[in-house]
């Protein structure tokens, strides 16, 4: 059990390099997951293998940090071999605890390896005590990573009604979809979180120059036309402009990213217990940095809640580097809703 | 096969749930599913309403299904939750965990489509909760259904999403109050203006997505009446329609001519296409993109 005011930074390790980068600054725990469907960040050049993974726990260890293995895609019948394999590897290497969304893999981890831990993966699509309380009852997880879409009351409401740590998105891309419950992306291009690990993949998408603008596209869909003095952004499907009823406008969510530092105090006094950044397919030097600003803000904050406040220099270092250069508090925050 | 219609997804006015269900208690359909699934702030129906138009379809001999929000976040949505969970006469549809929570193991349920059972080892865990027919993730293909009917629990149902605009996502934001410039918990509930969603389409004008409230869903018309030889074949016990706010009870008639073989696929694919509010497509059973429609195998014969 971690002590009652302890908030633990969990980074993204999308490699090697950003595993070290997020421990030597000051990350409590790392995520990671391996080559392959098995998890929803299945990136071509991004992820572990088995070698890799086993160095990355080692040096993790060494410096006092937890390695989670993110295992959170739903497997077919046919290959589900892979996952089982993933979370045998995982017990092999001493990995602190496997994240995980699909119930019949929670069932094979606790049988053949009940020393593992469970934590409940965003993919899971927990919104309430209830669900969470399945999950626990059945498979004993300790923590459930919450989808970005709980207002903060909403979230105090819930944390009280399980023994189930929680872990909340703090900073990164935002999600506007209950994750796990999204299909979007497998519309257009056939391949979803769920079912590949990965949401609007890069093989899909289109860039070209057009009179009208330049032109993304996902699988011939057309996301987003960018003028020549705006900014462009990745065809997520979710982020683009699209025309309804002759207006023209951002119809799900504007590009823009998560950030929660002014929550801290709020998150520490209700327990949550995990505090997650977002971007295993971000740079080494980015989750540096991201590491480094989260570091210090947890670290003023549990020395002293009462008196804590986000420092400017914070704000302008993250929004340098956020999606979109816009950052918001998400549905933490009632009117984003 | 049987005929299943699926919870109204959009927020209709009582007067037109009540002729729509008048409509349906008389239309060749078994299995009829009741409740609102998608937004918690949908209040017209209180759960005593719903159980009047169930008791109203059950006397014309259908098969009565209560359905749960598929987007359970606060403690009311639970206590409405718990409710339908309670009741003592309909079974249910649990949309979310938290209502496999509240169902195990106290009587039999209908494991939803938004439960994301992928594999034999996660339908084998619900039917051992209780859970007596499942309903297929809508992304899933023919092929990746093939090992779950293998290794099907004895007893379990199987039934597949084959009529309607697809149910994609689901957000807690709502997207037609944001189309209106509102802030949700100041709605207005004008999601009721739009009985069949509000169309998004691309900037060059393509149908693309439609908002219905907090749920996205697919602008196309998912269409597998073309394809139920295939469902056949596949094992697939529940064959489901997805109600539009005009021309259902054709569309039922259509699929009941269709399974009893009293029209080709062809000619069923045809007659359907007058009805549907969009063009259609069935990608998902082929295991392609959702959006893509892919030919029927007899209409390529012909070729």
């Amino acid at each position: 059990m971690l002590p009652e005011n302890k908030l633990e930074l969990v980074c993204p390790a999308g490699s090697l390099p950003a595993l070290k980068v997020a421990v030597d600054n000051g990350a409590d725990c790392v995520y990671l997951g391996f080559r392959d469907d098995t998890n929803a960040r299945n990136f071509t050049g991004l992820n572990f293998d088995a070698a890799n993974a086993r160095t990355g726990v080692e040096y993790a260890h060494a410096k006092g940090a937890k390695v989670f293995l993110a295992l959170n895609t739903y497997p077919k019948s046919h290959g589900s071999e892979r996952w089982t394999k993933a979370i045998d590897q995982a017990a092999e290497n001493g990995m602190d605890a496997i994240i995980l969304a699909d119930p019949g893999l929670m069932q094979y981890a606790m049988k053949t390896h009940p020393q593992l831990h469970l934590h409940l993966s965003v993919q899971g699509s927990a919104t309430n005590y209830e669900a969470i309380n399945f999950y626990h009852e059945h498979f004993g997880i300790r923590r459930a990573v919450l989808p970005r879409v709980l207002s903060f009351a909403q979230v105090e409401e819930l944390a009280a009604g399980t023994p189930v740590e929680l872990e909340l998105f703090g900073f990164g891309g935002l999600c506007v979809m209950v994750e796990g419950r999204c299909s979007l992306s497998s519309y257009v291009t056939g391949e979803s979180p769920n079912n590949c690990g990965v949401c609007s993949p890069p093989k899909a998408v289109r860039w070209q120059k057009t009179a009208k603008g330049l032109e993304s596209r996902l699988n011939g869909v057309l996301i987003d036309r960018y003028a020549d003095d705006e900014n462009t952004g990745y065809p997520t499907l979710c982020k683009g402009r699209f025309e309804v009823e002759g207006e023209t406008y951002y119809a799900m969510e504007e590009p823009t990213s998560l950030n929660t530092l002014e929550l801290l105090p709020e998150l520490l006094r209700i327990k949550v217990r995990g505090l997650k950044i977002e971007g295993r397919q971000r740079s080494p030097a980015y989750v540096g940095q991201v590491t480094r600003v989260w570091r210090e803000a947890i670290d003023q904050c549990m020395k002293n809640p009462q008196g804590f406040s986000v420092k400017p220099a914070w704000t302008t270092e993250l929004g340098k580097i956020s999606e979109g250069q816009q950052q918001t508090l998400g549905a933490y925050h009632r009117p984003w809703k | 096969m049987k005929l299943a219609l699926g919870p109204v997804l959009y927020y209709w006015t009582q007067e037109k749930l009540q002729e729509f269900y008048e409509e349906i208690a008389a239309a060749p359909v078994d299995i009829v599913y009741l409740g609102e699934t998608v937004c918690s702030r949908r209040h017209i129906m209180r759960l005593s309403d719903w159980l009047e138009v169930a008791e109203m379809l059950a006397a014309a001999g259908k098969t009565v299904v209560l359905s749960t929000l598929a987007l359970i976040e606060s403690e009311s949505d639970l206590k409405s939750l718990r409710r339908i969970a309670e009741n003592s006469d309909f079974t249910v549809e649990a949309n979310d965990m938290g209502a496999v929570h509240r169902l195990a193991n106290r009587m039999p349920f209908i494991a939803g489509p938004y439960l994301n059972i992928y594999n034999p080892q996660t339908l084998h865990l619900v039917a051992s909760l209780g859970a007596r027919r499942w309903v297929m993730p809508v992304e899933m293909s023919h092929e990746a259904l093939q090992p779950l009917q293998q290794l099907r629990p004895e007893g379990m149902e199987t039934e597949v999403f084959s009529y309607g605009r697809l149910p994609l996502a689901f957000s807690s934001r709502c997207f037609t109050a944001r189309f209106h410039n509102l802030p949700k918990d100041d709605c207005r509930f004008l999601c009721i203006n739009d009985p069949d969603g509000k169309t998004m389409r691309t900037r060059e004008g393509k149908p693309f997505l439609v908002i219905n409230g907090t749920q996205t869903q697919s602008a196309l018309v998912y269409n597998l009446i073309g394809d139920l030889d295939s469902l056949r074949n596949a094992g697939v016990d529940v064959v489901r329609i997805s109600p539009q706010s005009e021309h259902t009870a054709e569309i039922i008639r259509l699929f009941r001519d269709r399974l009893e073989q009293r029209i080709s696929p062809e000619n069923a694919a045809q007659q359907i296409e007058s009805v549907m509010p969009e063009a259609a497509c069935n990608g998902y059973w082929h295991g392609r993109p959702g959006m893509e429609q892919m030919f029927l195998a007899s209409a390529m014969q012909h070729e």
